[in-house]
């Protein structure tokens, strides 16, 4: 079961078709009170206005609003999505606006997540097919508004670029002008979509709507806000997670330039100036004594440790099938193998930010989040007041890869601003960021495997230890020790494995927090699998294309994409000495993909990636340049990950702090990458992850054909790479 | 004490510390906040601005050091020829995603473009690696600047 799934299995507010349109009519008028926009800003909806649900507003004067359910942080879905509904409603892109939907769980859940939040790659698996009905259902409202207008049959009347023209007469009229008479028609039970033949919108390459903003500096994200009066704080947290403010000298930081006040909290003391270089000079101007709490000697070895003692236990068993433990007794050859993946910070590029203003008996809030009604959620709590007293006004978000699915930073703030008088923004500083973060879990695995005389796999064992993020932040979809993020990647694999047995430990880490990360589940159990498939190939002397592809017999979709990227980036042929190409395959977020990584490795150990070749087929394509794209950046984001990526705990203190410590791919460092996309009518599958969680392994993989040597630990570790002098 | 720099063309008079880096006074005195904050130690480029026509990181530039230079940020770098090309490369060729990162991308390769009109790769690696993008948009970028750089070839 993958995560989209766990709605209709766990949540009880998963909105059918017909509660997602009605619901949302009921609530038409009064949406835009409390929005952030991005492109402008509107007036409320007036009593002229069409509104016929939570998504789109046509005023009298034409203009055409759509209210953007998932968050834009990137992966283009404030273009993709306005092509759904545009294409039913039958307007074009250049006719629409854009708004941030407010908080509203009931409104704007992902249906298949059951919450409103943007995340696990499936904004568009989502909005599939409700968003193309909503738009469906305004248009059928405006020509039954035309229609009755002109005294004719609806069905001689067809809409067109924001328009319902009668070819019989000729006569046309704007949708601003039916505003106020389609308001007044009845929401149509049922509307029958367009077939994808007559598709004008989707599958064609449309221009990026937030783009011209982002290029200009116009674009406003969270960071961005600036309420009247607002001042600048920045902070700093107790450095052992766990640990308490002991005592503070802040006489110092008071007497810099543009410094207004001290927070003190329990373990954490912030400083309110002018501006953030007052604030940071503030800061450093501090003297903290911290009592370190519980955790004050935690290392990460010792987190490693009691993982990798939790898989010679036993855990629950997420997949069974066949009898893995007799098969493999009886296997000509066993092959055994453990993992290991360390914790990672998510540092996007918009550092940690909340802007909050607490008043007698409201609050709000400026922010960028994958997940706002959580935000409202939480930090109404932190600021004692009811839910709906809390209004958050969302914003472009500066990178999210799930770290933005957390409240932490909106709590911190509402902390800090019921000591301050007006609204104050709080500004994670880089180091704040990286060593207060909510990490990547670190994971163990221990796998093992038997093979028949001709090398084909009969047995497949896997147990490993790591937490549950699901079970913090979705409780409901933790069951019997299982989730379905935890398991993805790691159970139905796309290849025929007759004898399958897969168990979860669940293991909590002490002292460090850990949440979801771009690729979630697979960003782990991929590259275990997938490695681990490789090292299968090798023990039983095969090529690794051609060993994995004898396992695909059942498997068409994933037999293609494979075939594709060995053909595209020339599989077999010679490469010189210290290159080698790696190859992955996967079958996650509902979208095939294989790439074969292509990879350098000098004497000394350094590790170059040259080229990057993906195929995928992730079903119908909406826009296909964002697909390019996003698998363009989930690649270059899996191989930082792969090259440098890793957080450790020492003394209980994260190690790293800033950009040189915590390095990122570069410019210089950036492969070439070549996206092929497989044509296909399926449902559209998610596009947003694909490429971090595969290129990891094909990483390894083009590192062990280049050099012999199996990297089952990550990142990679150039000291076991060195050639001796 | 009173500070005056000139910033796109017009003289701003600051009352902040001497040492206070630029960005901050852009960005929270000024309200300009097209310039980003990323690292606060020159390591990610997302607050590069230009500094007489000098890719500069701000978040590491006292604003007691300016004197009489010229700040240029990302809300005016589209007067220059340079900026006008990079920005329509930009466009034309889809490269921003998140774009957080991306006007201090604009601001380097528009400073390099406008110092080398047909940059080679290495050149590119040179002036950009800086830059740090999360989104991974290296390679449109590069394609973009090659864009941008035809565009001056045919322009002479």
């Amino acid at each position: 079961m993958t995560l989209d799934h766990m709605a209709s299995r766990f949540n009880d507010i998963n909105l059918s078709r017909r509660g997602f349109l009605a619901g949302a009519a009921g609530a038409g008028g009064g949406l835009v009170l409390s929005l952030s926009l991005p492109f402008g800003r509107s007036d409320a909806a007036t009593s002229g206005d069409f509104a016929p649900n939570a998504f789109i507003r046509i005023g009298s004067d034409g203009q055409v609003v759509l209210t953007m359910p998932y968050v834009e942080m990137g992966q283009g879905t404030y273009t993709s999505i306005p092509m759904l509904i545009a294409e039913e409603l039958e307007v074009n892109l250049k006719q629409v606006r854009l708004e941030h939907a407010p908080p509203n769980e009931k409104l704007y859940a992902n249906p298949l997540l059951g919450v409103q939040a943007t995340g696990n790659s499936n904004a568009m698996r989502g909005a599939w097919k409700p968003l193309r009905e909503v738009g469906a259902t305004a248009r059928v409202m405006l020509v039954a508004a035309a229609a009755k207008r002109w005294g004719v049959d609806s069905k001689t009347c067809r809409a067109r670029d924001g328009e319902v023209i009668h070819d019989a007469t000729g006569r046309r009229l704007k949708y601003g002008e039916l505003a106020g008479e389609a308001a007044q028609m009845a929401v149509p039970e049922n509307v029958s979509l367009k077939r994808p033949e007559a598709f004008k919108l989707i599958g064609t390459p449309a221009k990026r709507l937030d783009a011209p903003g982002k290029v200009n500096g116009t674009a406003r994200y969270g960071i961005d806000a600036r309420p009247p009066g607002v001042k600048i704080a920045t902070l700093t947290q107790s450095p052992v997670f766990g640990g308490r403010l002991k005592s503070l000298d802040d006489a110092a930081a008071r007497a810099v330039k543009g410094v207004r006040q001290i927070v003190q909290l329990d373990d954490a003391v912030a400083v309110v100036a002018d501006h953030m270089g007052a604030a940071k000079k503030g800061l450093e101007a501090l003297k903290i004594e911290w009592d370190d709490g519980p955790h004050a000697g935690l290392a990460t070895a010792q987190i490693a440790q009691e993982l990798e003692q939790a898989t010679l236990g036993s855990g629950t068993v997420a997949q069974k099938v066949g009898d893995a433990d007799k098969a493999l007794a009886g296997a000509a050859t066993k092959v055994e193998a453990k993992y290991q993946l360390p914790f990672l910070a998510h540092a996007t590029m918009e550092p940690m930010n909340c802007t909050v203003h607490v008043r007698k008996d409201e609050c709000e809030i400026w922010i960028g989040s994958q997940a706002v009604a959580r935000v409202q959620a939480m930090a109404a709590k932190a600021a004692g007041l009811p839910t709906e007293k809390v209004i958050v006004h969302n914003h472009l978000i500066g990178g999210g890869f799930g770290r933005r699915l957390e409240a932490d930073g909106a709590v911190r703030a509402v902390e800090i601003a019921k000591h301050v008088d007006g609204p104050v923004k709080v500004v994670w500083t880089r180091e704040e960021d990286i060593q207060h973060g909510m990490y990547r879990p670190y994971w163990f695995d221990r796998l093992s495997a038997g093979l028949d005389a001709q090398g084909r796999p009969v047995a497949w064992k896997n147990r490993f230890a790591g937490p549950s993020v699901i079970a913090r932040w979705l409780p409901p979809a933790f069951k019997d020790g299982l989730d379905p993020d935890s398991t993805e990647g790691a159970i139905d694999l796309v290849y025929d494995l007759p004898n399958f047995h897969v168990e979860f430990v669940r293991v909590e880490p002490p002292g460090i927090p850990t949440a979801f990360w771009r690729s979630v589940g697979p960003s782990h159990n991929v590259f275990v699998t997938e490695s681990f498939v490789d090292e299968l190939s090798s023990a039983a002397g095969q090529d690794a294309v051609a060993y994995r592809r004898k396992l695909l017999d059942r498997n068409p979709r994933a037999r293609a994409v494979l075939d594709l990227a060995a053909e595209k980036s020339g599989w077999g042929q010679a490469l010189p000495k210290g290159s080698g190409r790696g190859v992955a395959l996967q079958f996650v977020f509902g979208s095939y993909m294989a790439q074969v990584a292509e990879v350098e490795v000098s004497r000394d150990g350094t590790v170059r990636v040259r080229r990057v070749v993906c195929s995928m087929d992730c079903g119908t394509v909406v826009n296909p340049d964002t697909v390019q794209a996003q698998l363009q950046s989930g690649v270059i984001f899996g191989a930082t990950a792969a090259l440098y990526g890793e957080i450790t705990l020492k003394d209980g203190r994260v190690e790293q702090s800033n950009f040189d410590s915590y390095q990122m791919l570069r410019m210089n460092e950036a492969p070439a990458i070549d996206v092929h996309i497989v044509k296909s009518a399926e449902p559209p599958g998610g596009m947003g992850e694909t490429g971090t969680s595969l290129i990891v392994p094909a990483i390894a993989n083009a590192i062990f054909a280049a050099t012999g040597k199996r990297l089952r630990k990550m990142p990679v570790d150039s000291n076991l790479l060195k050639q001796p002098a | 004490m009173a500070i005056t720099i000139n910033i796109n063309g017009s003289g701003h008079d600051i009352d902040v510390d001497g040492d206070t880096p630029l960005l901050w006074v852009l960005r929270d005195v000024l309200g300009m906040t097209g310039t980003k904050f990323g690292c606060g130690a020159a390591l990610c480029g997302a607050c590069t601005v230009h500094i007489d026509g000098v890719a500069t990181r701000s978040c590491v530039t006292p604003v007691d050091s300016i004197g009489k230079s010229a700040v240029t940020t990302i809300e005016v770098v589209g007067a220059t020829d340079a900026g006008a090309k990079i920005q329509k490369a930009w466009l034309d060729h889809e490269v921003v995603q998140c774009g957080y990162c991306q006007s201090g991308q604009i601001m380097s390769a528009s400073a390099l473009l406008a110092s080398n009109p047909h940059p080679t790769d290495a050149d590119i690696d040179d002036a950009m690696s800086g830059n740090i993008c999360r989104c991974g948009t290296y390679v449109r970028i590069r394609e973009a600047i090659k864009l941008a750089a035809q565009s001056n070839a045919k322009g002479g």
